[in-house]
C-alpha cells in the first residue's frame, strides 16, 4: 500500500520549491510601502512537505561560497561574500567593530598644560589618535601588570608656544615614540631607594625584531590636536596599551564597516519609448539606461543594479507594476574602512579568527 | 554553564558567560538548520549582564551534544570563510601588480 502525503500535489515536483515560495527564500521584496518577505526561514523542516530540505551541509557551503575581491586599497577593501547567512556576516561585522584589539592611548601623565584646553579634553583627544602598531605584537596589560615594552607604548610631548609670537597649533606629529619606555619618575617614599619609572621596561622596543623593521608611531601626522597661545605650553607623557572596541571606540580598529545586500532590479514588462526615458530620469542612482531596438522604438534595460539604493522612486507613482525591487538574501556587499593600524584585508581575517576562538573556548567549556 | 533537568537530556538551557548576540546568533542560526533540532532560540536576560541564555531542544539526541557539534560546524564554516577570503585577497593583489606592471 503506498502512502501518499496530502500535500503530494502532482504539479509540484518533489525536492524542490514551487517558484515564488524559491523566490521568498533566496529574496527580499522591496515594495512601495514596505520590504516584505524580509525574515530569513532558518528551521531546516519549513519545507519537509515538499520535500525540500532546507538544513545546513558544511560540503555545500563549501562548495557555494564565494569571495570577490572588489576594491582594495591601503585601508579600505569593498568585497562581495556570496553564500552565507547574515547571521554571520553580522557576527563578522560586529567583532570587527568590537572586538578585534588596537593599541591606543589610556593613559596621559601631564607634567604642564597651560594651554586654555582642560587636561581631560586634552587626554581624550589624544587617546583618540590611531597608532601605527601591530597590536598582534603586543599583550593585554591587565589590572595587576606592571607595564613593560611588551603591553606599553609610551609617547612623549613637549610644545611651547613662543612669547609674542603667533599661536601655535599642536598637531599629532608633535607626540614622539618613546622606544625605552617612560622617562618620568615616580615618587618614592623612601628617598635612597632609585626611583623608578612608571614604566619597566626591560630593553629598548626598537631592539625587539618583530619592531624594528616597523617604527611605532602616529597613522597621521597632521591631526590638530589643540592650539596654543604665545607663552602657553604642554608637557606629557601618553601611555598606549591594547584594548577592543567594547571597552571604548578609541580601540575599535575600523573607522566603520558595514555590509548590504546585493540589490536586484527587474523589468518584469518590457518599458519602452516615452516610458522608458521618465524611467532613466526618475532615478537617481542611474541604474536603467535605454536602449535602441530598431523601428526608432527605445527600451529600458537595467544596466547597474548594483548602484541601487533601493529609494523606491521608481515604484512610486505610475508604473510601479512594472519593476521588481529585490535583494539578494546571501549575497552581502561588505565594506570595511581600516582606521590604519592593520590593513583592512588582515583586519576582517582576524575578525573571522576571534570567532572560531570564541567556538572553541565553549567548546572547551562543554566538554 | 548548562542547565535543564537532569533526566532529559534532549532539552536544555545553556548560559554562556562574557557572550553577545555575535556568537549566540550565529549559533542559533546553525542549530536551526541542523536536522535534529526541533526548537533553538537564545535571549539575553538582561542588557548589563554579559550573559546569554540559549535553549536547545532536540528530536532525541543529547542537546549539549548537538550545541557542540554547531560550534564545531562554525568553526568549519569560519575556517573555510577564511581561507576563501584569504584566497581572493592574494589573487586580486597578483593580478592588481599584473596590471601595474604592464601599464608601466
Amino acid at each position: 500500500m503506498s502512502e501518499t502525503a496530502s500535500l503530494n500535489m502532482q504539479d509540484i515536483p518533489q525536492g524542490q520549491l514551487p517558484e515564488h515560495i524559491e523566490l521568498q527564500r533566496a529574496r527580499v521584496f522591496c515594495k512601495a510601502d514596505a520590504p516584505v518577505h524580509t525574515e530569513d526561514v532558518e528551521y531546516s523542516g519549513a519545507y519537509a512537505a515538499v520535500g525540500f530540505d532546507n538544513s545546513l551541509q558544511v560540503d555545500d557551503f563549501r562548495r557555494d561560497f564565494r569571495v570577490e575581491i572588489k576594491n582594495l586599497s591601503m585601508d579600505d577593501i569593498e568585497f562581495d561574500m556570496i553564500g552565507i547567512d547574515a547571521s554571520l556576516a553580522n557576527a563578522f561585522r560586529r567583532i570587527l567593530i568590537a572586538e578585534v584589539p588596537t593599541m591606543a592611548i589610556e593613559k596621559v601623565l601631564i607634567v604642564n598644560n597651560t594651554s586654555v584646553m582642560a587636561d581631560e579634553i586634552l587626554s581624550h583627544r589624544l587617546g583618540l589618535l590611531p597608532i601605527e602598531a601591530d597590536p598582534r605584537l603586543f599583550d593585554f596589560l591587565s589590572e595587576n601588570d606592571t607595564p613593560n615594552e611588551r603591553n606599553t607604548i609610551v609617547f612623549k610631548m613637549e610644545v611651547h608656544c613662543k612669547k609674542r609670537g603667533p599661536r601655535l597649533t599642536v598637531k599629532s606629529d608633535q607626540l614622539k615614540w618613546l622606544p625605552n619606555g617612560s622617562e618620568l619618575l615616580m615618587e618614592s617614599p623612601n628617598p635612597s631607594t632609585k626611583p623608578r619609572s612608571f614604566t619597566s621596561f626591560s630593553c629598548s622596543q626598537a631592539s625587539l625584531p618583530q619592531i624594528s623593521g616597523r617604527p611605532i608611531g602616529m597613522k597621521h601626522l597632521d591631526i590638530i590636536i589643540t592650539q596654543l597661545g604665545p607663552g602657553q605650553s604642554i608637557e606629557l607623557e601618553a601611555h598606549a596599551v591594547k584594548g577592543t572596541g567594547k571597552v571604548h571606540a578609541k580601540w575599535s580598529p575600523v573607522g566603520t564597516t558595514w555590509y548590504r545586500m546585493l540589490p536586484e532590479v527587474k523589468l518584469l514588462k518590457e518599458v519602452r519609448g516615452n516610458d522608458a526615458e521618465k524611467l532613466v530620469k526618475k532615478c537617481p542612482r542611474k541604474v536603467f539606461d535605454v536602449e535602441d531596438v530598431g523601428h526608432a522604438m527605445k527600451k529600458a534595460v537595467v544596466s547597474r543594479p548594483r548602484d541601487c539604493t533601493l529609494c523606491r522612486e521608481c515604484i512610486s507613482g505610475a508604473g510601479e507594476e512594472n519593476i521588481a525591487l529585490r535583494r539578494v538574501r546571501d549575497h552581502f556587499i561588505f565594506t570595511v574602512e581600516s582606521t590604519g593600524a592593520l590593513p583592512a584585508e588582515v583586519l576582517f581575517t582576524e575578525a573571522v579568527k576571534i570567532l572560531e576562538e570564541k567556538c572553541e573556548r565553549v567548546i572547551s567549556e562543554l566538554s | 554553564m548548562e542547565h535543564g533537568s537532569l533526566t532529559d537530556s534532549k532539552n536544555s538551557t545553556f548560559c554562556l558567560m562574557d557572550e553577545d548576540h555575535t556568537l549566540a546568533n550565529s549559533v542559533r542560526f546553525l542549530l536551526n538548520k541542523d536536522p535534529r533540532v526541533e526548537f533553538c532560540g537564545y535571549s539575553i536576560p538582561h542588557p548589563s549582564e554579559n550573559k546569554v541564555n540559549i535553549r536547545v531542544q532536540t528530536t532525541g539526541d543529547s542537546a549539549k551534544d548537538v550545541l557542540k557539534e554547531s560550534f564545531q560546524d562554525l568553526i568549519f564554516l569560519c575556517q573555510h570563510v577564511r581561507s576563501t577570503f584569504e584566497k581572493s585577497v592574494a589573487d586580486f593583489k597578483s593580478t592588481q601588480s599584473r596590471q601595474e606592471m604592464n601599464g608601466a
